[in-house]
C-alpha cells in the first residue's frame, strides 16, 4: 500500500464515525442548539422578534430582570417549590416502595395498592391542575371534609390566599410526582440481596437499623440520580402552576417559568423574557453538569 | 399513432397551462387571518367569503384560522417579519403594539378614496391618528341577574345604581348556603376581569380611566370604583376564590345558582341556557354612580378587522373590509356570532326572536361602546399590573388609593 493510499484510508476511518453520527448531530443541532442559540442572541437584542432590525442591547435585559424584585421572588418560589417537591417525592416514594416491597402485606392488597399509588403518574399536568382546583376550591371537597372533622373553622381559599397558595401548588405537584421515585426505588429494593438482611437479623439489628444501614445506602445511587433529575424537571414546571394560580395571588406563586411566560406573552418583552429563559437555562445546565459528573464518578 | 398523439397532447396541455396561468394572474388571492372561523358555525365564514368572491370577480380569499391565542402569536410574528396576512382579525388590545411596528395600514385614505360613509360604523379605532381597526362584531358585557335568587332575597327592583347593587348583593348573600351576591374573577392567568368586571363600573357612569391620553388611575373615577369593589368584598358579598377565579368559573357559579349577579359577555347567553335551562335570569346595564343620568358606557370585547401595511393588495383588502362592514353582511355575520353589529344600521335577527338578546340590544342602543384598553400599549400587561394591585387591596394589604397609585406608576412606565 502506498503512503498516499494509507493516509487516505486513515482519513476515511477517522471520518466514518462522524458520518454515522451526522444525522443525529444534525437533528440535535436543528432542534436543540439552534433554538437555544437564538434565544441567547435575543437576550442581547432590543425589541427582539418584534423588530426586523433589532439593535444590540448588551447586558441591559439581564440587568433589568436582576433589578426586578418579582424575579427574585420567583427564584425563591421556584427553589421552595422544587426543594419541597423533591424531598416529599423522595420520602413518599420511599415509604410506598417499602410498603409494596414488604412481605407482611397481603399480595392481593399489594397489587391493588401498586395500581392506586401509580395513578397520579397517569394524569397529564392539565388534568392534575383541574383535579386539585376542584378539590381545593373554597366550596370544594377538601374544605368540606376538614370542616366536618373540625380541623378548620371556616373555608380556606387554598389557591387564592397568598398565605397558602404556594404550599397548595407544591402539594399538588408532590401528589403528581412521587410515583417516579416509588417505581425506581421499588426496582432498587428488589435488587438488594436478601443475605444482607439475614446477616443483620443474626446480629440482632432492628428494623430501623436495617433501613438506615442497609436499605438506604444500597439505594443511594438511585436516590441521588432520581433526585437530581427530579430537581431539573420540577424547576421547569409550568402548566400546573399556570392553570391553578397563574402565578398569583399577587406574586405568591410566581416561579421562573410563569415569570418568563408573562414577560413574553403579556408584556411582549421578548428580549427580557429571553434573558430570563437564559437564567433558567444556566441553572438547569449547572444541575445537569452536576448530574453528569455524578454519573461519570459512578 | 402514439407519436402523432403526443405532440397534440402537449399542445393542449400547454394551452391549458397558459389559460390557467393567465387566470391565476388575473385573480388576486387575499389571505385573511382570524380566530372567528372556529367560533362560528362550521362553514359559515367560508360561505360569507364565497359571497364576497361572487360579488368581486377576480378576488379570492384564503382563510387562515386558528384559536384566539394562536392567532395572536401568529399576528405578532407576522408583523415582525413582514409576513402579516393581507387582512387580519384584530383584538383592540393588540393594535397599539402592531401600530408601533408599522404593521397596520391607515384606512383613512382608503375610506376617503372610496367615499365610505363613516357614520355607518359603530367605532373606528385610531392610533396616532391612523384608522387601524373597525370592530366588526361586538360582544357586550351587561349584568346578568338570577331572578329567582333576587326574588328569594326580596330584591324587587333590579339595581340601577352602585348603592342599590351593594344592597341587592348583600341581600342575595348567604355564605352558609354557598350563595353570594356577586362574582369577581381576577385570575392572573387571564386578567380580563380587570377590564370586564372592574373598569366596566367606571365606563358605565360615563367616566374614564384616562386623562389626556395618559392613565389616570389616581383620579376619582378609578379610586371610587376600587373603593366600591372593596366595600362589596368587605361586606362578604363576593364569591370566594377571587384571586384565581377565571371567567369560565364565574359563569359556572352563576349557572349553578351560586351567585346572584355577574357582569358577563352576551355571547354566553346560549351557553348559560344550555347548562341550566331552568335558570331564570334577566339582563340589566352595569349600575352607575348616584345621580348619573347620562349615556352609559357599555364594556365590550370585539372582533376587529384591519389591513396589513405590507399587503400588496390593499385595494382588494379594503373591498373585503367594506363588504364585512356593509349592513346586510354585517347583520348576517353578527347573527351567526350572537354579537352586536359593527354597522349601526345592521340589525341581527336574534334580537327580535329572543327576549334576552332583545333587551341587551336596547341597552346597547341607548348606551355607547366603551373599552379604553383598546389601543393601549401592552394592554394585557396593564391589566395584570392592575389585577395584582386590586388583589393586594382585597387581601387588606393596601387601600384603594394606594392600589391606584401603585398601578398608575406601573402603567406610566409602559406609556
Amino acid at each position: 500500500m502506498t503512503r498516499q493510499k494509507r493516509s487516505h484510508h486513515k482519513l476515511k476511518r477517522a471520518v466514518a464515525p462522524y458520518l454515522y453520527l451526522s444525522p443525529s448531530l444534525l437533528i440535535i443541532g436543528l432542534l436543540m442548539l439552534l433554538p437555544m442559540v437564538t434565544v441567547i442572541a435575543y437576550s442581547f437584542q432590543n425589541s427582539a422578534v418584534l423588530r426586523r432590525d433589532p439593535s444590540f442591547a448588551g447586558l441591559k435585559h439581564y440587568q433589568a430582570i436582576f433589578d426586578d424584585p418579582v424575579f427574585w421572588a420567583s427564584l425563591w418560589h421556584t427553589l421552595y417549590f422544587t426543594c419541597m417537591s423533591v424531598i416529599f417525592h423522595m420520602t413518599i416514594g420511599m415509604v410506598f416502595a417499602l410498603m409494596l416491597n414488604s412481605d407482611r402485606i397481603n399480595p392481593t392488597l399489594r397489587n391493588i395498592l401498586r395500581v392506586l399509588y401509580i395513578l397520579p403518574w397517569l394524569f397529564t399536568a392539565v388534568i392534575i391542575a383541574v383535579i386539585w382546583r376542584l378539590l381545593l376550591e373554597p366550596n370544594g371537597v377538601v374544605n368540606s371534609i376538614l370542616m366536618q372533622i373540625g380541623i378548620i373553622g371556616s373555608k380556606v381559599e387554598w389557591f387564592s390566599s397568598p398565605e397558602t397558595a404556594l404550599h397548595a401548588v407544591t402539594f399538588a405537584n408532590i401528589w403528581a410526582g412521587y410515583p417516579l421515585f416509588m417505581v425506581s426505588l421499588l426496582a432498587g429494593l428488589q435488587g438488594i440481596p436478601k443475605d444482607f438482611y439475614e446477616a443483620a437479623d443474626i446480629d440482632g439489628a432492628k428494623a430501623y437499623q436495617k433501613l438506615i444501614f442497609i436499605t438506604i445506602p444500597q439505594l443511594m445511587p438511585i436516590i441521588i440520580s432520581i433526585s437530581l433529575l427530579d430537581f431539573i424537571w420540577t424547576m421547569q414546571v409550568f402548566p400546573l402552576i399556570w392553570i391553578t394560580t397563574g402565578g398569583g395571588p399577587i406574586y405568591s406563586t410566581e416561579v421562573l417559568s410563569t415569570y418568563t411566560y408573562k414577560l413574553a406573552f403579556s408584556s411582549y418583552n421578548l428580549s427580557q423574557a429571553s434573558a430570563s429563559a437564559v437564567v433558567i437555562l444556566l441553572i438547569s445546565l449547572g444541575l445537569t453538569l452536576f448530574y453528569i459528573r455524578y454519573q461519570k464518578a459512578r | 399513432m402514439m407519436f402523432r398523439i403526443k405532440p397534440a397532447m402537449l399542445k393542449i396541455a400547454a394551452a391549458a397551462w397558459l389559460l390557467g396561468a393567465t387566470g391565476a394572474m388575473a385573480d388576486t388571492t387575499l389571505e385573511f387571518t382570524q380566530w372567528w372561523e372556529p367560533e362560528l358555525p362550521a362553514g359559515s365564514l367560508r360561505a360569507i367569503m364565497d359571497g364576497f368572491e361572487a360579488a368581486n370577480p377576480g378576488i379570492k380569499v384564503t382563510l387562515v384560522s386558528g384559536p384566539y391565542a394562536t392567532t395572536r402569536d401568529q399576528i405578532s410574528v407576522g408583523a415582525a417579519t413582514g409576513t402579516l396576512s393581507d387582512v387580519v382579525g384584530l383584538d383592540g388590545a393588540w393594535v397599539n403594539n402592531l401600530n408601533a411596528q408599522n404593521a397596520l395600514a391607515d384606512m383613512n385614505p382608503m375610506m376617503d378614496a372610496s367615499g365610505f360613509d363613516k357614520s355607518q360604523v359603530a367605532d373606528i379605532i385610531k392610533v396616532d391618528g391612523k384608522a387601524v381597526m373597525f370592530p366588526v362584531a361586538s360582544f357586550v358585557y351587561p349584568v346578568f341577574v338570577n331572578l329567582d335568587l333576587a326574588a328569594q332575597a326580596g330584591v324587587t327592583k333590579l339595581p340601577s345604581t352602585r348603592a342599590e347593587f351593594l344592597e341587592a348583593a348583600k341581600k342575595m348573600t348567604h355564605a352558609d348556603k354557598n350563595q353570594y351576591g356577586w362574582v369577581l374573577p381576577l385570575s392572573l392567568q387571564t386578567p380580563s376581569g380587570v377590564q370586564n368586571d372592574m373598569m366596566s363600573w367606571v365606563w358605565a357612569s360615563g367616566q374614564s380611566m384616562m386623562a389626556n391620553g395618559k392613565p389616570d388611575l389616581v383620579g376619582k373615577p378609578v379610586v371610587d370604583m376600587l373603593a366600591f369593589v372593596k366595600s362589596l368584598n368587605d361586606a362578604g358579598t363576593i364569591s370566594p376564590g377571587i384571586a384565581t377565579k377565571t371567567e369560565q368559573e364565574k359563569v359556572e357559579e352563576f349557572v349553578n345558582d351560586r351567585v346572584g349577579m355577574m357582569i358577563d359577555s352576551l355571547a354566553h347567553v346560549n351557553l348559560i341556557r344550555k347548562r341550566n335551562p331552568k335558570l331564570n335570569f334577566d339582563l340589566i346595564p352595569v349600575p352607575v354612580v348616584e345621580n348619573y343620568t347620562g349615556k352609559r358606557g357599555l364594556p365590550y370585547a370585539s372582533w376587529g378587522i384591519g389591513i396589513s401595511a405590507a399587503s400588496k393588495h390593499q385595494e382588494e383588502a379594503w373591498k373585503l373590509v367594506q363588504y364585512l362592514m356593509s349592513e346586510k353582511v354585517n347583520a348576517k355575520l353578527v347573527s351567526l356570532a350572537n354579537a352586536f353589529p359593527g354597522n349601526v344600521n345592521a340589525k341581527p335577527d336574534f334580537v327580535t326572536s329572543d327576549k334576552a338578546f332583545g333587551k341587551a340590544f336596547e341597552i346597547f342602543k341607548t348606551g355607547y361602546l366603551a373599552n379604553e384598553f383598546t389601543g393601549l400599549p401592552v394592554a394585557e400587561d396593564l391589566m395584570t399590573q392592575f389585577d395584582v394591585q386590586a388583589q393586594k387591596m382585597l387581601a387588606g394589604e393596601q387601600s384603594p388609593e394606594q392600589a391606584a397609585a401603585t398601578a398608575q406608576k406601573g402603567w406610566m412606565a409602559k406609556f
